[in-house]
């Protein structure tokens, strides 16, 4: 059929338009860059030192967000995050001051794993929301990490472990940014390119359909918790390696940033579209904005206020319709 | 009647990122007048009316409300003349009572300050009695059918003194006995003087309700008539712009002498199905009547999966299968094109691609990862083999017309090469040239070989499409009957309301 091969050269043409909006988030990176360069330019903002800080303190973040972009664009949200992350580094730090480093991590992962099974479970079996359970989870998690170790810091005293999370580097580069490289390329593929992202997407964008298709849609939202529960303990061992020790409140309050990178990403709040290197710039964007106001000198409470009302400025110009 | 009309719409045009999609329409309505205005998708019925709801504004030409010039930049000015529009997707809180959604920021307020539901409720309850419907009030929206839902809509647009009422397809989602009570509320309204712009789908429902018609076509202007003066085929040849014959039988031999491709078995559902028993062959069409409630839907879920079976067999070419999900129904060949393409048929925010692929994407992976490529070759494929028309396989179906919508998901089932087909309602909401072509491209998957189970509440294309017919009633099978031992539609509605009464 000619017309439909004329209508696709046409939609050719029409794509190579630029879209302002589904690159705002690139814009503001950039745009933020920029005017920090230029004013913050003598307090170091540009050195090649402070850039890689930012990617290093913006990791354990990028990582979390990478796999809560699924939990998102499916549909779902998980706010226990950041407490499964603080109950992984005692837990992790525990198991390996008790039996050594190999069990150790293995112990981390695996409790990710089975938090990520019950929130998944209490999700698609017992019908609970996700934004509930994992609401409950949160205070859970974050309690039963500060019970097990009576709020004291769990330290770490194995060095190739250290090394691995968070503290090492490979040649040039820190290990937290290795961290960060390898979960956002699997995280892209994944989305991108298997079946198991579409199949993500279609269940976040109408489940119904996913399912009259043959998606098993509740499988798929098994999966996403038990991969963000998963990610989360891993972060919390980067969290771990880097201070040294585990502490269980190492991650409080990290699953709002994670939330805040993945819908600045331009991943919509209610499922179907989901981007992985957006997460990454949106997390990214938040570490710039942080590290920009703090050599700017503000203080605390004024950095607050200000990264509250550019992350506020940057998901109305994303979301705008 | 004057010769003043009440509503004149003259020069209309309208036009989007530069693609024109009304050119100098002229549209008048009488005082009173029940007006069909009809088109196919695309047309430009809607936004014809979203002119005149003020939800669009107009690139040229001007609007007239009893001789007067008028504005309608928004939808307060256009309510303000006495324009309102009865949504299709209601617009209705559920969880509010009749009386409160009726005066929903308008309420009544006691002497406090407070709003006053006592006295909401007396004039609701009068408005509702001079529409001669009987609805409580004080009872909670939730809790209402469907079409009591309608009414209560139409009750709050004559509750702000509306004179022009547009309706667009407000049958869809209604039972025939409903239908019904629509044409005597409507014929109510006409004798209060309300005038009413009718949009449908629905060509009987044209000639049992309209003074007169208007169609569209391509944006244009094709002419305003009578209904008197009209008959179905007349009409539909205005709309199409084509004399053609769309729901014509064509008798086809069907060889049922070997195993039936799929058999069931005295199947029961919680969803209530009671002991249905039926066969399909290679190559038949089976069409399946009834009215809302009678297990067409219910049939077609649990076949595919959807819904769990109590009792009952299923058999695949004579062999019993378990199907307890959509997969399973899958692996053994059987597919549905469900009922609500919107809800279960597509992702509506992605693209075309995205969604015929869908169900493809374990033969698509390799090593893990989806060909895109070859996704994007059997896209095409489909795309020309079914006439879909997008923009780009890229376009979000969302932005499609209903009639290629529908393709897709017709397409997306195609794809994956399946023995049996399920259609439930495959021609709803789509036009009538698109409907045309989606019966003939049924027809051509049975003379290919697979079995096809047609749902539809349209006998007429019952009746044009299969070899043979089951009534449905309560959710058993009340006949089965040759296509041939039926002689025409009134036969075959009398058959359906028989079994339903």
């Amino acid at each position: 059929m000619s017309g439909l091969q004329a209508a696709l050269k046409r939609g050719g043409v029409l794509a190579g338009a630029f879209d302002w909006r589904r690159n705002i988030l690139y814009i503001a990176f950039v745009v933020l860059l920029i005017t920090f360069s230029a004013v913050l330019g003598d307090q170091g903002f540009t050195s090649s030192n402070n850039l890689l800080n930012i990617v290093r303190q913006t990791a354990i973040i990028s990582v979390m967000a990478v796999a809560v972009t699924f939990v998102i664009g499916a549909g779902e949200i998980d706010l226990s995050v950041g407490a499964v992350a603080g109950l992984a580094s005692v837990v992790a730090a525990m198991a390996i001051d008790a039996y050594g480093v190999v069990p150790g991590i293995m112990a981390g992962v695996l409790l990710g794993v089975v938090v990520g099974s019950i929130n998944g479970a209490l999700l698609v079996v017992v019908g609970i929301p996700s934004f509930l359970v994992t609401l409950a989870m949160l205070g859970i998690a974050h309690g039963t990490a500060q019970w097990i170790t009576n709020s004291a810091p769990q330290p770490i005293l194995s060095d190739s472990f250290n090394n691995i999370f968070g503290s090492g580097d490979l040649g040039p580069i820190p290990s937290l940014v290795v961290w960060t490289a390898v979960a956002v390329a699997i995280g892209h593929v994944l989305l991108r390119r298997a079946p198991y992202g579409r199949n993500v997407l279609a269940t976040g964008g109408n489940e119904e359909a996913a399912r009259f298709s043959g998606v098993p849609t509740k499988r798929i939202k098994f999966m996403v918790m038990v991969g963000s529960a998963t990610v989360a303990a891993v972060a919390g061992m980067l969290y771990a390696g880097r201070l040294q020790s585990g502490r269980f409140q190492w991650g409080e309050g990290d699953e709002l940033s994670v939330i805040a990178a993945v819908i600045l990403g331009g991943t919509s709040l209610f499922g179907g579209t989901a981007s992985v290197i957006g997460t990454l710039f949106g997390s990214l964007l938040i570490g710039v904005i942080n590290n920009g106001l703090i050599l700017m000198g503000l203080e605390f409470s004024q950095q607050q206020i200000i990264r509250g009302a550019i992350i506020l400025l940057a998901v109305a110009l994303v979301t705008r319709d | 009647m004057s010769d003043v009309p009440l509503l004149r719409m003259q020069g209309i045009r309208k036009a989007f990122s530069g693609v024109t999609v009304l050119e100098d329409v002229d549209f008048e309505l009488r005082a009173g007048e029940t007006h069909a205005l009809l088109g196919g998708n695309g047309a430009g019925k809607s936004t014809l009316m979203k002119i005149l709801e003020g939800v669009y504004t107009l690139d040229a030409g001007h609007v007239e409300l009893e001789g007067e010039p008028i504005e309608l930049g928004s939808p307060q000015s256009a309510r303000a003349h006495g324009i309102a529009m009865i949504f299709q997707e209601f617009s209705l809180v559920p969880t509010l009572t009749v009386a409160q959604n009726i005066y929903l920021t308008r309420e009544a307020r006691t002497r406090a300050g407070m709003i006053d539901d006592g006295a909401l409720e007396r004039r609701a309850a009068e408005l509702l009695s001079e529409l001669g419907v009987e609805i409580d009030p004080g009872v909670m929206v939730s809790r209402l059918s469907r079409a009591s839902w309608q009414l209560v809509e139409i009750a709050k647009a004559l509750s702000v003194n509306a004179r022009i009422l547009i309706m667009d397809e407000p049958t869809a989602s209604l039972a025939r006995s409903e239908v019904q009570t629509l044409y005597a509320i409507i014929d109510r309204l006409k004798q209060r003087g309300i005038t009413i712009v009718y949009i449908t789908h629905r060509l009987e429902e044209v000639m049992a309700v309209s003074d007169r018609v208007t169609v569209l076509r391509d944006g244009r202007l094709v002419g305003t008539h009578a209904t008197s003066e009209l008959d179905m085929d007349k009409l539909i040849e205005l709309i199409i712009g084509r004399a053609v014959e769309t729901l014509q039988w064509n008798e086809r031999s069907v060889d049922r002498s070997g195993t039936p491709l799929l058999e069931l078995r005295g199947v029961s559902t919680k969803t209530g199905l009671r002991d249905v028993s039926l066969e399909v062959h290679a190559g038949e069409i089976l069409g399946l009547a009834g009215l809302m409630g009678s297990g067409r839907s219910e049939l077609a879920r649990a076949v595919f999966g959807i819904d769990a079976i109590d009792s009952g067999q299923i058999l695949v070419r004579g062999e019993p299968v378990r199907i307890r999900r959509p997969g399973d129904a899958i692996e053994h060949g059987i597919v549905l094109v469900p009922e609500d393409r919107r809800a279960q048929g597509l992702v509506m925010d992605h693209s075309v691609q995205r969604n015929l692929t869908l169900t493809l994407l374990r033969r698509l992976a390799r090593r893990g990862l989806i060909d895109d490529g070859e996704g994007r070759q059997i896209s095409e494929y489909y795309a020309e083999q079914l006439g879909i028309r997008a923009r780009s396989l890229g376009t979000p179906v969302r932005r499609l017309s209903g009639g290629n919508q529908q393709k897709v998901v017709v397409a997306k089932w195609l794809a994956t090469e399946p023995d049996i087909l399920v259609l439930d309602e495959p021609t709803v909401g789509v036009d009538i040239g698109a409907k045309a072509e989606i019966i003939e491209l049924v027809r051509g998957l049975a003379d290919e070989g697979k079995a096809i189970i047609a749902i539809s509440s349209e006998l007429a294309e019952v009746l044009a499409l299969a070899d043979r017919i089951l009534v449905l009633r309560d959710g058993t099978v009340d006949r089965s009957l040759e296509r041939t031992e039926i002689s025409d539609e009134p036969e075959l509605h009398r058959l359906v309301q028989e079994a339903a009464a």
